[in-house]
């Protein structure tokens, strides 16, 4: 297989474009800037709390949008899983993951709020054993 | 042979794999790349282990059995500089995945003891947060909530230590065998895992103590 030059830096983990100088420089910027965008993220989520700057209610919704957008930032500028060409197998497997995660997630939340709501009031309960 | 960059134009990342060598015949990806796969789906698979954390954190989140809640006991300052600590390590581990490319020994073990330490820092600051709640009768056996709360944030911290513990080894082999290239795929798996720890940190500190303070 013949190696097409990669000027874009997209490389999936393990990937090493060690004999490139350059690609030492671009790999120091990448992590600078996802080190700048996760600080940013981070300190945004925190002041959200306390600051009133975002409508009260608004404020969970806030902080779960900042959170996704920070593990986008890790996956894409730390953990390089991008969609470049060696990426597609580790891609498709995150994909999965999450889809997993969600189920686990919403499912439990769904089952037991649901059972809580067709629990018996104690005092019916005590009723009923008579 | 590879099409030129002009013919590439509309598919930068080669995602039609206009080779001339067909995908059936090009053989298996190289073992660095391989390994890396591997290893995300195990990190995949520990991320599923975590969401059963989380899903019975959320559940029991109300449950405090009359005692104390994730307000009343939650120190965001502590948390904040857990986040920061965690973050910084995230970044030290990266420049020693640079210094690995670069072949560099000294600025590796520089890199991953400033990863080390910044790690261990944050352990530190969790273990005096338990303390304190155990020590102030909010232990996990106090409510459901506490339980679940212990569970989760103690789960994240147990792969911490882990991840120290391989940390050191990892120091250990480049300094005794160099940048062989089963090093190598171990140095990648490594910096995976400690990045991948960091995510999970970043569900847990926005869903359990921002959101458990905001509610």
């Amino acid at each position: 297989m013949s190696e097409a030059p990669k000027d874009n830096g997209d490389l999936a983990p393990g990937e090493d474009d060690s004999a490139d100088p350059r690609a030492l420089w671009r790999g120091v910027r990448g992590y600078v800037v996802g080190l700048v965008l996760a600080g940013l993220l981070t300190i945004a989520s925190f002041s959200a709390v306390h600051s009133g700057l975002i409508y009260g209610p608004a404020i969970p919704v806030a902080l779960i949008a900042l959170a996704v957008a920070q593990m986008g930032v890790h996956l894409v500028f730390f953990l390089h899983i991008t969609t470049g060409p060696d990426d597609a197998n580790n891609m498709l497997a995150l994909a999965f993951g999450v889809l997993i995660v969600a189920l686990v997630l919403v499912g439990s939340l769904l089952i037991m709020a649901n059972l809580n709501h067709q629990m018996m009031p104690p005092d019916m309960m005590r009723q009923m054993q008579r | 042979m590879s099409a030129t960059a002009g013919e590439r134009g509309g598919d930068p990342h080669e995602l039609g794999h206009d080779d001339t060598v067909p995908i059936s015949e090009r053989g298996p990806a190289p073992k660095r790349i391989v390994v890396a796969y591997g290893f995300w789906i195990f990190l995949l698979s520990d991320f599923i282990l975590f969401s059963g954390f989380f899903a019975a954190y959320f559940v029991l989140s109300g449950a405090t059995a009359g005692g104390p809640g994730g307000r009343d006991l939650f120190d965001l300052p502590l948390v904040a500089t857990e986040t920061i600590f965690l973050l910084l390590s995230s970044f030290a581990c990266g420049m020693a995945g640079i210094a690995t490319m670069a072949r560099n020994k000294l600025w590796f073990q520089v890199a991953m003891g400033a990863t080390g330490l910044l790690g261990a820092g944050f352990l530190a600051l969790e273990l005096s947060e338990f303390a304190q709640l155990i020590s102030a009768g909010h232990g996990p056996q106090r409510s459901a909530f506490l339980s679940a709360f212990f569970a989760l944030v103690g789960c994240h911290g147990l792969h911490v230590l882990l991840g120290l513990v391989w940390l050191t080894t990892m120091m250990a082999q480049v300094w005794a065998k160099g940048f062989r290239d089963d090093i190598l795929r171990r140095i990648t798996c490594f910096a995976l895992f400690w990045h991948a720890l960091d995510i999970i940190w970043v569900a847990l500190f926005t869903s359990v103590y921002l959101l458990g303070t905001v509610r």
